[in-house]
């Protein structure tokens, strides 16, 4: 039978078929890859060659002027210091919003699938309701609280609001992650006097490394993106690099400069770029995490 | 059910060591309690809150005088968000279907033991890495008109070629479909070949052993037992357009005139830019409908389909 099957693979009908399939998938690589090439390509050229080439021309020789100006003199709706700062920015924000709500959602997960309490199930399934409720519905009564704690417009603000409406995913995670860990585990070490922090810190974080390690990077591409609460609860000298990139773009004073707009936006997407060139796999199961269970 | 087990046996053990097991016990709530209080208020107190405003007819600063729902009845009469409402009905259909069909397709050409498929593979999903800001500012540049692609197919011979979507209102929400389409189906296809992966080998060689063809098997069998992962592609998906929101923002920021909006900005615009708290708190809870009609018969069958495995 199998010789059969083997046979039929290698008949003509099927050769075809194969180059046909390569041919398709190769040319769908190249679509996704195009925008991004002519960004590069664009980033690298002067003013002159964008308006007389085309997309695909390539430049007589490499400028990098346009990422000098893109990183340290473009001017981004109220300074013309280049989004570097912006940049910054970003990373003090991600930083700590990304190990806060971590740490938060391994405990949590912990507690809602080792230490079940009256309730806990409940609490879980409200709180997956929050991995998907539109943050609009919640836009203005934050802006009146962080204005009431006097953390408007400033990095510990963001940071706080990125904790608060992160935890859910990170909860998500590590709970089934978690789950999978034989309830035997915890009571033996109860019986043998274990703790709650004892038995989390000697039994479970030490084998929790790959879900942390999805968590991570799950949450620093999701700051890291952010733009709706950039935009909604940033100070001019507070905002995260998407929202630069964003008034870089949109204001323009005099000739639109393709090429530095080109370059700012490689600059914003390189640290998540090298998050999933580096750690693609963690990224991929973090991504498939939320929507396949188990 | 399992929270009466647990909490029986921690009756159980209580009775054997007191003093001990009362901090124990109180432990697990304690550590959950910023959770449990954050969740509580700034997650259901806050859609409350803005569920109230939407009652009332706050303008540029919160007032509780309640109208009822004349800030729903403006909202419906109002041209703008009608554009919106419909932007995302168009935007949302060609998105979600695209996208299905795109990941689907690619992920069972990825599936024929290709040789590089980790490479391909890669190649698909990165734009899922990049911020949708990021997307808009290469599509803003990638279609307008001067110098876009446009100019590079009329260079390419093709003189008569016209392609100003970007600047054509009636056109300018396909854009956004291109763009969302080039982020998002990766992701799709990431999704269904985990799930390809997953379907039982057994099942397709008795398939084949019958005679059945590769393109009956993927018809007949392998395809409906995937349809728990066409649910989740499916809700992850309008989740995405109903949010959408940057993406418009720096692609089009919502123009020509307002012809490219979604609920998200005109959302945005009415609370934060034109004063009408009363108005975009409305808006708001439209689209919380809107994610609740999906979500919630979703939630519903995945959590019947836990209890009965």
């Amino acid at each position: 039978m199998s010789n059969i099957a083997n046979k039929r693979q290698t008949s003509g009908v099927d050769k075809i078929l194969r180059v046909a399939l390569y041919t398709v998938l190769l040319i769908m690589a190249a679509v996704y890859l195009l925008p991004f090439i002519v960004m590069l390509i664009t980033s690298l050229k002067d003013v002159e060659e964008i308006r007389t080439g085309t997309l695909l021309s390539l430049p007589a020789s490499l400028h990098f002027d346009a990422w000098a100006k893109a990183w340290s003199g473009a001017c981004t709706g109220n300074s013309c210091g280049g989004i570097s700062p912006y940049f910054l920015n970003s990373f003090q924000i991600v930083i700590p919003a990304v190990l806060i709500s971590t740490l938060l959602g391994a405990i949590n997960g912990y507690v809602i699938s080792l230490w079940k309490f009256r309730g806990s199930d409940l609490f879980f399934a409200a709180l997956l309701v929050g991995c998907f409720i539109p943050f609009q519905v919640i836009l203005l009564p934050m802006a009146r609280t962080l204005g009431l704690l006097g953390i408007a417009n400033t990095t510990t603000g963001l940071v706080f609001v990125h904790v608060v409406y992160g935890v859910a995913f990170t909860t998500l995670f590590f709970r089934n992650f978690y789950q999978s860990i034989p309830s035997e585990l915890v009571k033996a070490a109860r019986l043998d006097g274990a703790g709650f922090f004892t038995i989390f810190y000697r039994i479970i974080l030490p084998i929790s490394t790959p879900i942390i390690v999805v968590t991570i990077i799950w949450q620093f591409t999701q700051i890291w993106n952010d733009f709706l609460f950039g935009v909604a609860f940033s100070g001019f000298d507070t905002q995260p690099v998407t929202v630069a990139l964003n008034n870089l773009v949109n204001t323009s004073f005099g000739g639109k400069e393709y090429n530095v707009d080109m370059a700012a936006a490689i600059i914003a997407a390189l640290p998540t770029l090298a998050v999933y060139v580096f750690a693609g796999k963690y990224f991929v199961r973090g991504l498939t995490a939320g929507a396949v269970k188990g | 059910m399992s929270t009466k087990t647990a909490n029986s046996e921690s009756q159980k053990t209580r009775a054997g060591r007191p003093a001990r097991l009362s901090l124990a016990d109180w432990m697990p709530k304690i550590v959950m309690a910023p959770t449990v209080i954050m969740t509580l208020v700034c997650i259901y107190g806050y859609m409350i809150w803005t569920a109230v405003l939407s009652f009332t007819n706050s303008r540029m600063l919160p007032s509780y005088k309640f109208v009822g729902l004349d800030q729903y009845e403006r909202l419906f009469n109002n041209d703008r968000w009608m554009v919106a409402l419909t932007n995302l009905g168009v935007f949302g259909s060609l998105f979600i279907g695209i996208c299905l069909f795109l990941g689907v397709m690619l992920a069972i050409f990825l599936d024929q033991k290709i040789r590089a498929e980790g490479a391909i593979r890669t190649i698909y999903l990165y734009p899922m890495a990049i911020s949708f800001i990021v997307t808009g500012t290469a599509w803003k540049w990638l279609l307008n008109p001067t110098n876009g692609l446009e100019k590079l197919i009329i260079d390419m011979g093709f003189e008569d070629f016209k392609f100003d979507w970007l600047i054509n209102p009636d056109m300018v929400v396909y854009c956004l479909v291109i763009a969302a389409v080039w982020q998002a189906s990766g992701f799709v296809m990431a999704l269904f070949l985990a799930g390809l992966r997953g379907v039982d080998g057994d099942l397709i060689k008795a398939a084949h052993l019958d005679g059945a063809s590769t393109f009956t098997t993927y018809r007949r069998i392998i395809l409906p037992s995937l349809k728990p992962v066409f649910f989740s592609a499916l809700v992850i998906l309008s989740h995405i357009a109903i949010k959408s929101f940057d993406l418009v923002q720096a692609l089009t920021n919502g123009g020509p005139g307002y012809a490219s909006e979604l609920p998200a900005n005109f959302m945005y615009t009415y609370t934060f830019t034109r004063s009408q708290i009363g108005m975009g708190s409305a808006s708001a809870m439209v689209m919380l409908g809107c994610v609740l009609a999906i979500l919630v018969p979703y939630l519903y069958s995945e959590l019947r389909g836990e209890r009965h495995e």
